[in-house]
């Protein structure tokens, strides 16, 4: 796309709010893994790529996959969002490959949440 | 004070507020308002249930019951039927599922409950990589109104009405700054970013330029229109590699949808933004030396006036705003004044993002309202101080700022309350500081930084800042003499008077406080020789008490092999031995380990010869 104009910015709003909201595109599901200075540093890569592996191994088609930054709970990095369609996000902390693998086979794509590594349910307050 | 019959609460959860929950507000008050029910009911946006697919949700107390996907449209209903008839209406009711799993909502943990976030809304939502994710959270449309529908008066009015202050420090009104730099006529001017954050504990600007980066760029869009700028620079340090990363990325994605460069969405305006990296000398975050470094000079204060909004870089008028200032900016032109006004108090409005740090459970990165008091900031968002530990005081606003003591801890944080203590706001850094720091070790520490990044312009902050830390050093290591402490508050006034920039006249701070609120900590250094916290080794014998349990804790740490005694039974420190490295008196959970005075140590020794 080359420039756009404030219509194009409201119709470039809309299209990924769905793809925000998880409504639109097929997919089931949405997992962030936070990758600010903080997570990086206390392994959030390792987090990433286990990640990345085990989803193909899985075979796992419905689901996007995405980095964003510091989730503001830097003690507890490195952390991920995950969101299935029509449920609130949990966001997971101190987690290592193997900890990310079991989120994935058992919230991901076995819908039970795990409940030993989950901080929190929800999404942070801003008006 | 109106004494409410009931509480309305809407989720202001990130996915609630998305679906419309400040609409619902609005619509829901305005109802009460016209049924004149305005004086029973209060309606408050509290923290997210968890019930995010179901919202916007509104809890009706006291009776607890959950209404879900609500519009305005739904309002004048629930408003006649529930609020004025008290009849529950039946079909917009959510049913709490049954809880499948013990993971607690965000509304049940202080450390999210307490929080709004503003200029970190986008933190951890978005990839801060894709343009299109910042703009599906309402980026660029606040940019959008600015340069369609605003005159450059109109947004400094909108910006001084909203009341925000410069969030890098000095908290100067962002837009009196602004109209000031717009009454300058000039073919050139600049705005420009600052993202130096040289306060050692800060590390909110970072995380804002990499979660959010085009929050940034379109701050500038606002700020450059308003003053006419057409080149921006975002003064970034070169230690924040992944800051610089993805701002990159974003003035590239943004020059490509021509939110950058020339003729801005249609609108005529053109301004384009290039970071430049800073080599991270503290000094370079002040305005002048900032501008400067830009220009390929070294990064050195010069005298103001003329200010910066007149003649800035290049001798051009140029406006300079920090980085989480810039990050509130585009929501204040997109939801107006007022809405920002609702949060905060009179003088200090709007949120301020803190770097929780130090000896504090939930060590992080938070936005709180101003005015939220410190304690509890520190308590209920911070988880307290660890567990064993106690607090002592709390460093606010870095080598600028001061320790604040217990006995404070209920000072609102707002720019003029934080003021008065002694400590500054300052841009945002706060290091939670326990029993076991000494705060004449804490004061020496940022002296040391000071008067290393002091530039060396001027006199006073040059030697000023070197003497003071020379007899700081002399005090903790046991050469501190009678008079030392009315020599360093004399000196401190000195170079607050005569320094040139606000380096020097800042840098006494930290002294200044922990003189005013701990000066019997200088005292026992320079009196009777004793750190008590135990950091200053020349001034520190460790011991055991008769009380300890001989649980072995304390032996298994050092590193020395100077501890000795039975398993059950008291300890005992043998002193040729201890090298004072306070391991076992960090360790003992009992605080069996003691500090006494440096003499104590040959007592001790003495008394050890005649019981062997
Ligand atoms: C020694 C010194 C260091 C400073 N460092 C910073 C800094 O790192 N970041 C910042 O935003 N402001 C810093 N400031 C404050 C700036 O001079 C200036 O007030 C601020 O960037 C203006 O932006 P604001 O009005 O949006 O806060 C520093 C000031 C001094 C005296």
């Amino acid at each position: 796309m080359g420039r756009i104009t404030v219509d194009d910015l409201k119709k470039i709003k809309e299209k990924h709010q769905a793809t925000f909201k998880l409504r639109e595109g097929g997919n089931r599901a949405k997992v962030t893994v936070h990758m600010g200075t903080c997570g990086i540093a206390a392994g959030a890569r390792a987090v990433m790529d286990a990640l990345i592996d085990e989803m193909a191994a899985k075979e796992v088609k419905d689901v996007i996959l995405t980095t964003s930054g510091c989730a503001g709970f830097c003690v507890k990095e490195p952390m991920a969002t995950v969101e299935i369609v029509g449920e609130a996000p949990v966001k997971y902390c101190s987690l290592n490959a193997d900890k990310m693998r079991k989120v994935l086979n058992e919230h991901v794509i076995g819908g039970n949440v795990v409940e030993e590594y989950a901080l929190v349910v929800g999404s942070e307050t801003s008006y | 004070m109106v004494n409410y019959r009931a509480n309305l609460m809407i989720c202001g959860g990130t996915g609630c507020i998305a679906m419309g929950g400040l609409d619902l507000k609005d619509a829901l008050e305005q109802e009460l308002k016209g049924k004149g029910l305005d004086n029973e009911y209060r309606v408050v946006i509290t923290g997210c249930n968890g019930f995010c697919a179901e919202g916007p949700i509104l809890t009706a107390y006291p009776e607890g019951i959950f209404y879900k996907k609500l519009t305005p449209d739904n309002v004048p209903f629930l408003v006649e039927e529930h609020f004025l008839k008290g009849r529950p209406v039946e079909k917009l009711m959510y049913k709490e599922p049954e809880k499948k799993h013990a993971v607690p909502a965000m509304k049940d943990i202080p450390f999210f409950n307490l929080q709004v976030l503003r200029a970190l809304r986008n933190k951890g939502l978005i990839d801060p990589e894709s343009i299109d994710e910042y703009i599906a959270r309402d980026g660029y449309l606040g940019a959008a109104k600015a340069l369609m529908e605003m005159t450059p008066e109109e947004i400094c009015e909108t910006m001084t009405e909203s009341g925000l202050r410069g969030l890098g420090g000095a908290g100067f009104p962002t837009g009196r700054k602004w109209a000031s730099c717009a009454g300058y006529p000039s073919d050139e001017k600049y705005i420009l970013c600052n993202g130096d954050e040289g306060d050692p504990g800060a590390f909110m600007d970072r995380s804002i330029m990499e979660a959010d980066p085009h929050v940034v760029l379109e701050g500038m869009i606002i700020g450059g229109k308003a003053i006419g700028a057409r080149q921006g620079y975002i003064y970034v340090r070169a230690e924040y590699p992944l800051a610089v990363k993805r701002l990159r990325i974003a003035i590239k994605q943004a020059r490509e949808y021509g939110l950058l460069g020339e003729n801005i969405l249609g609108s005529g305006y053109s301004l384009d933004i290039e970071p430049y990296l800073g080599a991270g000398a503290f000094v370079c975050g002040e305005s002048t030396a900032l501008m400067y470094s830009i220009e390929g000079r070294r990064g050195m204060p010069r005298l103001t006036p003329p200010r910066s909004t007149e003649a800035g870089l290049w001798g051009k008028p140029t406006v300079l705003n920090n980085v989480e200032t810039l990050a509130n900016v585009p929501q204040i032109i997109l939801k107006g004044a007022e809405w920002f006004r609702v949060l905060g108090t009179e003088k200090s409005p709007g949120t301020k993002v803190f770097a929780l740090t130090g000896s504090i459970n939930n060590i992080g990165l938070i936005e709180v309202p101003m005015g939220m008091p410190l304690r509890k900031v520190i308590y209920d968002i911070g988880g307290g101080v660890p567990k064993g530990r106690k607090f002592k005081a709390v460093q606010l606003g870095g080598p600028s700022g001061g320790c604040i003591p217990e006995s404070l801890l209920d000072t609102p944080v707002t720019f003029e309350d934080i003021t008065e203590t002694g400590a500054i706001v300052g841009s945002g850094g706060m290091v939670v500081m326990d029993d076991g720091n000494c705060m004449v070790s804490v004061s020496k520490f940022f002296l040391d930084f000071t008067a290393d990044e002091s530039c060396g312009k001027c006199t006073p902050c040059r030697i000023g800042t070197q003497v003071m830390l020379d007899k700081l050093i002399d005090i903790t290591e046991g050469r501190g003499k009678e008079g030392d402490i009315e020599t360093l508050v004399d000196m401190s006034y000195d170079i607050i008077d005569g320094s040139l920039c606000g380096l020097g006249q800042s840098a006494p701070n930290p002294v200044l406080t922990t003189i005013k609120y701990f000066e019997e900590e200088y005292r026992s250094h320079i009196e009777e020789g004793w750190c008590k916290a135990g950091v200053c080794k020349e001034l520190v014998t460790f011991y055991i008490d008769e009380d300890c349990k001989g649980c072995g804790a304390c032996k298994r740490v050092c590193p020395s092999d100077a501890i000795w005694g039975e398993k059950k039974i008291a300890h005992h420190i043998e002193q040729e031995k201890c090298v004072k490295c306070r391991s076992c008196f960090a360790r003992c959970k009992f605080g069996n380990v003691r500090t006494g005075p440096a003499s104590l140590r040959e007592e001790l020794i003495k008394k050890q010869a005649v019981e062997a």
